[in-house]
């Protein structure tokens, strides 16, 4: 037997290790303070201290989502809890695997209101894939392997363990994960043959396909994402991407056709809406993807490759749905196009491809950016000669806050690799970045790792600065500020009659001396000119770095599908937006 | 608009699941969080070696949501297994109802006239009043408390359905 007789504290601490967690982020409070104690003897895990628990989980997805391990939250009750909602709500949306151990008032003062006591487990339900309240300190270590195993099987997601904190003291057997599985949660893996021989057949015979492909497939793994990439380069048909899947499928690659959705290619989004077969591998068909639903992709037969059965015929009802996770289903998709020695048409997708570098000549993505070097620095060109001056580098990982900057992010930066690129796209949280960033370079200790920000997004999160230099942390954090809310600025001037209602950013900080009362670096660009001697200082420089990229502050995130409008119904720049009357539909959603 | 608009069916959904604390929560929850009808529910341990319990939920929207029901719930991480009995094949459905009747004279012979037609039983009785329990199909025991009501009607407690496949399938095996 292995049992043996632990304090909960340290079962928790060992449940961790034999898990292979080497790093936390946490916060202590009272209701955890035996967990901490236990931390504090032990040399195994590494606890980041951050500044605000929203930070914490959002350091944690950050570590999830650029090393494919789980990440791990510690905070305490009541506040704690309550702090973390938002980063378990956007790890939920998103699909990445946490854990969030949270401390709880003893048991026999549980539904007492006790000081610091809150219905964690009743508040977090929803928010979560999975949470446990544990009531014995001898069910802690079967909860915790659980909570990992719930954590990563099948569609990633937070799960919380809320432990009172008698059951921290108290003594208890621990088991190891070896020992432990779960009663009932097993999500299918492997899809059925006849649904993907159905696809495959399918696809073989499209005259205008279109690959549309998602965060699953990164979720699946770096085998998931190289059997895409072989099975689309076998078709040679055209790949879009969500934002979320941004790696999976090369950027550099010809096939690829940019982001689709509301600020997607106007070559993807028509390519969407024009093609015969849509295939999509991991995707949601979320509402910022499709559009108009009742116009979405109308003369296509689709195809759903998804490891959540309920998020097939959710939005959009589809012709052959596959459950299964994706690297299974590409690897059956490949083995039948080859054993049944499909070719594609080769007649009708030439054509198609005419068509689509018809669309891609438009250059949707296209701004103008004075040359001289005294103008105004345009935010896509910042961020564009952000990814030229580090094209070079095998090693850049990006974050973005929420916004326009993180749509320009999406657009400009080609992402050649998965497991880049780290943005909340679900819940959409401004702060997101930075302590996802923090996360990241964690996971990533050399790598170089930029938050691409808005000035309004990082005053969310900007306490975590001192999370940065507290453990020296190298990250860099690249603020595009046009002191605006500009996605808000951007719906006010094209929706609202140009009525700018509370979305200009006063009174903001100084960002330099901000960064030098914090003890980092401070750099600032004003004219286009000093673009590129402050992003290679920004490089340069051997820790954290904030730079101030004052931009322009009236530019709009084109191209754009307005709420409420189809695929085919874009806005490409301003000499567009002229003639557009807003209509009423469009206008109630988000 | 109204050509696109499906119509709503009526199921009756049987879940499986762990006994432990919180599952019905979790059920509800969903409901109320995604917007599914939840006409009625009941809930009972049905399986104590197993600490498995069953859910018989009746709900009602288009074929989409059904499924979209199916699956949410087939996702919940506590879920053993969820059967569609209205989709999958005949089953019997049954709801239990205690009703209580306030009366005298011909009232009082009148609610006992029906509830023998009924099939209902007094369980209580009183020179005031009578309890009567009734099983059946929601809508008997509907039709049962609709004649009720003039004849003293005070009181109704239902249980919600319960339902079984017909034939030789279980969930428990």
């Amino acid at each position: 037997m292995t049992d043996q007789q632990m304090t909960g504290a340290q079962i928790v601490l060992k449940a961790l290790a034999d898990q292979g967690v080497d790093v936390i982020f946490g916060y202590p409070g009272g209701a955890v303070l035996p967990i901490y104690d236990a931390l504090f003897q032990q040399n195994h895990i590494r606890h980041i201290l951050v500044r605000h628990e929203q930070a914490a989980v959002h350091a944690a997805e950050g570590y999830a989502r650029s090393t494919g391990k789980v990440g791990v939250v510690l905070v305490t009750s009541g506040p704690g809890a309550t702090n973390a909602v938002t980063g378990l709500t956007d790890a939920l949306m998103d699909s990445i695997p946490v854990v969030c151990i949270t401390g709880q008032v003893p048991t026999h003062l549980i539904g007492n209101d006790a000081f610091q006591e809150c219905d964690t487990t009743g508040i977090t339900r929803p928010c979560t894939k999975h949470n446990y309240l544990v009531k014995s300190t001898d069910r802690l270590a079967r909860v915790m392997h659980e909570a990992f195993y719930v954590a990563r099987a099948g569609r990633p997601g937070p799960v919380v363990v809320d432990i009172p904190k008698d059951i921290q003291f108290a003594k208890g057997d621990y088991v190891g994960p070896a020992e432990v599985e779960h009663r009932t949660y097993r999500p299918r893996m492997v899809p059925e043959t006849a649904r993907v021989e159905e696809a495959v057949e399918l696809i073989a015979n499209a005259r205008r396909p279109v690959f549309y492909t998602g965060g699953g497939v990164i979720n699946s793994g770096p085998r998931a994402t190289d059997l895409l990439t072989r099975f689309v380069r076998m078709t040679g048909y055209p790949c879009t991407s969500t934002l979320l899947g941004l790696g999976a499928f090369a950027a550099r690659e010809p096939q690829f056709l940019g982001m689709l959705g509301m600020h997607g290619t106007y070559e993807a989004n028509l390519a969407m809406h024009g093609c015969d077969v849509m295939i999509n591998i991991g995707a949601r068909f979320d509402d910022r993807v499709t559009g108009l639903l009742s116009a979405f992709s109308p003369g296509s037969k689709k195809i759903h490759v998804d490891i959540d059965p309920s998020s097939i015929n959710k939005n959009v009802v589809v012709d052959v749905p596959v459950v299964g996770d994706c690297a299974a289903v590409l690897e059956e998709m490949i083995a039948i196009w080859q054993a049944r020695n499909y070719t594609p048409n080769r007649l009708a997708i030439d054509d198609w491809w005419a068509q689509i570098n018809l669309w891609r000549a438009r250059d949707s993505l296209k701004f103008n950016q004075p040359v001289e070097d005294d103008a105004i620095i345009k935010p896509q060109y910042a961020i564009k000669r952000l990814a030229q001056l580090t094209a070079d580098r095998d090693d850049v990982f990006i974050t973005t806050e929420v916004g326009q900057h993180q749509m320009w992010a999406a657009q400009h930066i080609p992402f050649n690799k998965p497991n880049r690129w780290m943005t909340s796209g679900g819940l959409g949280t401004m702060g997101y970045g930075f302590p996802a960033a923090i996360g990241v370079q964690l996971g990533n200790p050399d790598a170089l790792v930029v938050d691409v920000a808005g000035e309004a997004s990082i005053m969310m999160m900007i306490q975590e600065i001192s999370t940065a230099v507290q453990y020296r942390l190298p990250v860099k954090l690249f603020i595009l500020n046009n002191f605006w809310m500009g996605m808000v600025r951007q719906w006010q001037e094209l929706l609202h009659g140009e009525r700018y209602s509370e979305s200009y950013s006063e009174a903001l900080p100084d960002f330099v001396r901000l960064a030098e009362a914090f003890g980092c670096r401070g750099l600032r660009a004003t004219t286009k000119g000093e673009v590129d001697d402050v992003i290679r200082e920004m490089i340069a420089h051997p820790g954290p770095v904030v730079v101030d990229m004052q931009v322009d502050k009236t530019e709009n995130c084109f191209p754009m599908i307005p709420g409420g409008h189809a695929h085919n119904d874009m806005l490409l720049g301003p000499e567009d937006e002229a003639e557009r009357v807003p209509d009423e539909k469009g206008m109630v959603l988000v | 608009m109204s050509d696109t608009v499906e119509s709503t069916e009526r199921h009756t959904i049987a879940v499986l699941v762990d006994n432990e604390p919180g599952v019905l929560a979790r059920v509800i929850g969903l409901f109320s969080g995604r917007g599914y009808n939840i006409e009625s529910l009941t809930v009972a341990e049905v399986d104590a070696n197993g600490a498995r319990s069953r859910i018989t939920i009746v709900t009602s929207g288009t074929p989409q949501i059904i499924d979209q029901i199916r699956s949410q719930l087939g996702r919940l991480v506590p879920v053993h297994r969820v059967n569609d009995l209205t989709e999958e094949g005949p089953s019997v459905e049954r709801e239990l109802a205690l009703v209580k009747v306030n009366g005298s004279g011909d009232r009082r012979i009148e609610a006992l006239r029906i509830a023998d037609i009924f099939r209902a039983r007094a369980v209580d009785s009183t020179h005031e009043s009578f309890v009567f329990e009734v099983t059946g199909s929601s809508g008997k025991l509907d039709a049962f408390i609709n004649l009720m009501r003039p004849l003293g009607l005070v009181d109704v407690s239902r249980t919600g359905v319960v339902a079984i496949a017909r034939g030789e399938e279980g969930l428990l095996a």
